[in-house]
């Protein structure tokens, strides 16, 4: 009589592919639309080795993995740390490892969670869908991989390793806001990599043409402005214009900048993504349950995870350590789903246009035109700050006392929400610096401009930043700060900074 | 459609590269704590890893961020009392902030980055720079030792060698090949006599009574072990490689030596040992103390047992010599030679100690060194020595250590990869 798909809490691959079938079907039955699967079960050494390459399956040899894996090592050995469940990989098909330690309950979490949660996200969000492309990631990190391993047989190690140790220090300033790269295969990229060298290698770059101009007698001379407009992609400049690099080393730079820009939508999106994906393996997995798939034992389990997973300890637990993006984002969809289904009036009045809407429409609306930035702008309410006792609190430096600016009331609402929102936003999270000036005709020196807000300063690391970027671009490095029209100060590479 | 793929059999050591680009990055810190381990640690607990402290600014990873400070407003959860407008005082610096997320991060990032290297990689760092003295010597490449092997049977060789089961196996199929045709004419004729018995034909019986002896005599001409019957077993000569070695321990025992001095020539004992035990496959260790007379001892009467009165180095020294010659006949195996002593002898003792040293132990030996753990001036047997020295640099080496500090710096000094390399 049991129609139970399982009461055991082993698993097997038969079991594994038989709720996997079950999650599918209920999943397409709230139309959520995803890339095939590919679900891989691995063991726990293999799950550190997935941990410390950034979760990719495939990633090129660098020292700072090690030192991931070093760390990682020590952590779970010692149980100071339990590894994730799972780790999912924006692919075509969607890679997704589960550890072999789970239990069945456990796996099947995992699978709901990641192959059908995160690889809808991944399909279907915006910015996954502009500014990654699922199909040829993993092509395009054999070429790396192979590209690095080549470099490192030609030029030695420690010349390669130079290289991608600048590249990395400067890797989350390798990225395009605002344009999106055109998707090119790994066999295209091969092909066009070769083309590039060869040009680079015939051509001359036109911007250090050392041969005398002619004179213009009248018109008093100019000093050329380079490059036209501020840059922000510092590697895509570096990798253009950089004077003295070789085409390996352009190549190198190539790739860790394309490898941060395909980071770059996870880092916008880690409330929704992963908000999203907790969302559905609660709803998928109750699903089963009043479907009587799953018996009572299977979900105790299943809660007693997904409770830890969205637990929020409060500012002044010493187990607080920032708000939790599961939490947040799990909480969020959900209200948003009350807020369809049984709006108050206080709903209707925040949310008139979801109020008493079809919940799995808005959902998967919400889902796919927005980032964790606008996302929370957008359909934070007033519920939930209450719920979350939600307060921000102001700090200035040069004061003694920290100032409570909202609270979770009336008053407090819209500032709370929007001060929240900018936490997630990443062109605030992260400093703004730009390329600004290159001496092209005197001495080749380059010059970025940190714009400063609400007068941060930049972190203590900054001056080693500037000594990779050094050997990046060969001649000395300039970083003012300004703040609005006066420079504050002005660090130079090599040589001393100056406090203005 | 979804795949399940088990890939639990797949290598796990996917970061064993970009973990050993680590170690071999940040090497000079990993040989740092490994000298302060062999110097604190006993060397008994030698056989074991360590754990690797390094600075994390050394292995930080620079990356441009904000820093603390400047005016920001941030949002928090959990709030029970506040209102709008309250002030709250700023812990006390250092503290880390309330409820900022960032101070305890720094806070954190403040400890060492540590992790494990295993007992073979410890002993590798080690290790590191030394090398054995001469052991290229006996090195695979210019090995003189054979081994002989097995290979199969030939059909010459030498009476030792003879497989009779072979033979005799090759006799018997001969002995039936040869024999088949006369057996086979053999029963057709039985059968015609017993044919012509039942018939009673006298003159046939005669005939074929005649021809069937004839083939019985011919049967009985055929050898029962030939000449090309004979198998012999093969042997070949295979050059092995000498991974044999042996060390003698020598030692002062006299009233002079204390156990502190003892201790600390235990442990430049073992460290040589850790340190053969890296390059030979097997070895041996014999223990020789003495005071006016030498003795070989087991490894606890060696290091434990007290003895008073006087001093004769060469005692041991000629011990030494009759065990070699009667126990280590040389071509096989490595022999080195670790002697200490607190530098007291007899006075007359020590020419004759540089003489047997010079005539008899150093042609016979790989390495022969010598320590002197003693915080005082040298004395008779240090000078004798290093007339030794001076002639013999390659296989001899000397040193004085002074407290248990410098057994390790001593023990490099002596198996220094520049000095061996002059030795070449």
């Amino acid at each position: 009589m049991s129609q139970y798909i399982s009461t055991d809490s082993d698993w097997t691959f038969e079991l594994l592919q038989e709720y996997d079938q079950e999650i599918a079907r209920v999943a397409a039955h709230y139309g959520l639309d995803t890339y095939p699967n590919q679900i891989e079960v691995i063991s726990a050494e293999q799950m550190m080795d997935a941990y410390s390459s950034v979760g990719m399956p495939i990633g090129y040899n660098h020292w700072s993995y090690g030192k991931q894996f070093l760390a990682t090592q020590k952590g779970y050995q010692r149980g100071q740390m339990g590894l994730a469940y799972e780790i999912v990989i924006n692919s075509n098909p969607c890679i997704a490892y589960l550890m072999e330690e789970n239990t069945l309950p456990m796996q099947a979490l995992v699978i709901a969670h990641a192959c059908y949660g995160h690889n809808s996200f991944f399909k279907n969000n915006y910015l996954f869908r502009t500014w990654t492309d699922a199909g040829s990631i993993i092509d395009y990190l054999v070429f790396a991989k192979n590209y690095v391993r080549k470099c490192e047989e030609r030029y030695g190690q420690d010349e390669v390793e130079q290289v991608l140790d600048a590249c990395h220090a400067l890797q989350n300033f390798g990225v395009d806001r605002y344009r999106r790269p055109k998707p090119i295969s790994a066999a295209e990229e091969r092909m066009r990599q070769e083309e590039r060298e060869e040009i680079r290698q015939q051509q001359l770059n036109d911007l250090w043409r050392t041969l005398p101009v002619k004179k213009k007698d009248q018109a008093p001379k100019r000093r050329r402005q380079f490059p036209s407009e501020p840059q922000e992609n510092l590697l895509y400049f570096i990798e253009k214009n950089a004077p003295l690099l070789e085409p390996w080393q352009r190549e190198l730079v190539r790739i860790v900048r394309k490898i941060s820009q395909y980071f770059y939508p996870q880092r916008q999106t880690q409330v929704m993504n992963e908000g999203w994906a907790t969302f559905w393996h609660y709803t998928l997995l109750n699903h089963l349950y009043d479907e009587g798939k799953v018996n009572e034992g299977f979900m105790m389990e299943f809660l007693t995870s997904h409770t830890n997973v969205v637990y929020q300890p409060g500012f002044d637990s010493p187990y607080f350590s920032g708000i939790n993006p599961y939490a947040l984002g799990f909480n969020m969809f959900r209200d948003i789903k009350r807020i369809c289904e049984n709006p108050t009036d206080e709903d209707r009045e925040w949310f008139p246009d979801i109020a008493g809407k079809d919940w799995l429409e808005t959902l998967h609306f919400a889902m796919r035109d927005f980032k964790d930035e606008s996302f929370i702008q957008q359909y934070l309410s007033p519920n939930l700050m209450r719920e979350f006792h939600l307060f921000s609190i102001y700090d200035d430096d040069e004061k003694d006392h920290y100032r409570v600016t909202a609270i979770h009331n009336e008053q407090g609402y819209r500032k709370l929400r929007e001060t929240l929102a900018r936490q997630y936003d990443l062109s605030v999270r992260e400093p703004n610096i730009q390329v600004t000036y290159v001496d092209v005709e005197g001495d080749r020196s380059i010059t970025l401009k940190h714009t400063q807000q609400n007068s941060m300063p930049l972190s203590q690391d900054t001056y080693e930043v500037l000594k990779h970027l050094h050997t990046l671009w060969g001649f000395d490095v300039h970083l003012e700060s300004w703040d609005g029209d006066k420079m504050l100060s002005r660090m130079s590479c090599p040589s001393v900074s100056v406090d203005l | 459609m979804s795949y399940i793929i088990d890939r639990r059999l797949n290598g796990k050591n996917k970061s064993m590269v970009n973990r050993q680009r680590f170690l071999r990055r940040y090497r000079s810190h990993i040989k740092e704590a490994v000298a302060d381990a062999v110097n604190r640690r006993s060397i008994t607990d030698m056989d074991r890893g360590e754990q690797i402290s390094i600075p994390t600014k050394n292995t930080h990873e620079p990356r441009i961020s904000h820093g603390s400070g400047g005016k920001q407003t941030r949002v928090y959860p959990g709030n029970k009392q506040f209102d709008t407008g309250d002030e709250l005082e700023k812990p006390q610096q250092g503290g880390g902030g309330q409820g900022s997320g960032q101070a305890s991060n720094q806070g954190e990032g403040e400890e060492d980055f540590s992790f494990y290297i295993t007992k073979d990689e410890f002993l590798n760092y080690i290790f590191d720079d030394l090398a054995l003295p001469n052991m290229v010597k006996k090195s695979l490449a210019q090995t003189k030792n054979f081994k002989t092997r097995r290979a199969g049977f030939v059909s010459e060789g030498t009476p030792n060698n003879l497989s009779v089961v072979k033979s005799m196996r090759n006799a018997h199929a001969r002995r039936i090949g040869m024999g088949a045709g006369k057996r086979r004419k053999l029963k057709e004729l039985q059968a015609q006599l017993a044919d012509a018995e039942a018939a009673g034909n006298a003159s046939l019986i005669s005939e074929l009574q005649e021809s069937i002896a004839d083939i019985e005599r011919r049967l009985k001409l055929i050898p029962f072990l030939d000449d090309i019957d004979l198998r012999y077993r093969n042997q070949v000569k295979v050059p092995t490689p000498t991974s044999k070695a042996v060390m003698f321990c020598l030692m002062d025992v006299s009233g002079s030596m204390t156990q502190d001095v003892k201790d600390i020539a235990k442990r430049f004992y073992l460290l040589l040992y850790l340190f053969l035990e890296k390059n030979y496959e097997h070895i041996e260790i014999v223990f020789i103390r003495h005071h006016t007379s030498a003795k070989e001892v087991d490894e606890q009467e060696f290091f434990y047992s007290r003895e008073t009165g006087g001093t004769i180095v060469s005692s041991a020294l000629k011990l030494m010599h009759q065990i070699v010659t009667e126990r280590y006949n040389q071509g096989d195996w490595n022999i080195y030679a670790a002697q200490a002593s607190d530098g007291d002898n007899w006075d007359d003792d020590s020419p004759l100690c540089s003489k047997i040293l010079t005539e008899e132990l150093l042609p016979l030996v790989q390495y022969f060194s010598y320590i002197e753990i003693t915080p005082n001036q040298h004395q008779a047997l240090w000078e004798a020595y290093q007339t030794v020295r001076s002639s013999y640099k390659k296989q001899f080496a000397m040193a004085q250590i002074r407290g248990p500090e410098d057994i390790f710096p001593v023990f490099r000094e002596l198996f220094a990869k520049e000095q061996y390399e002059e030795a070449v």
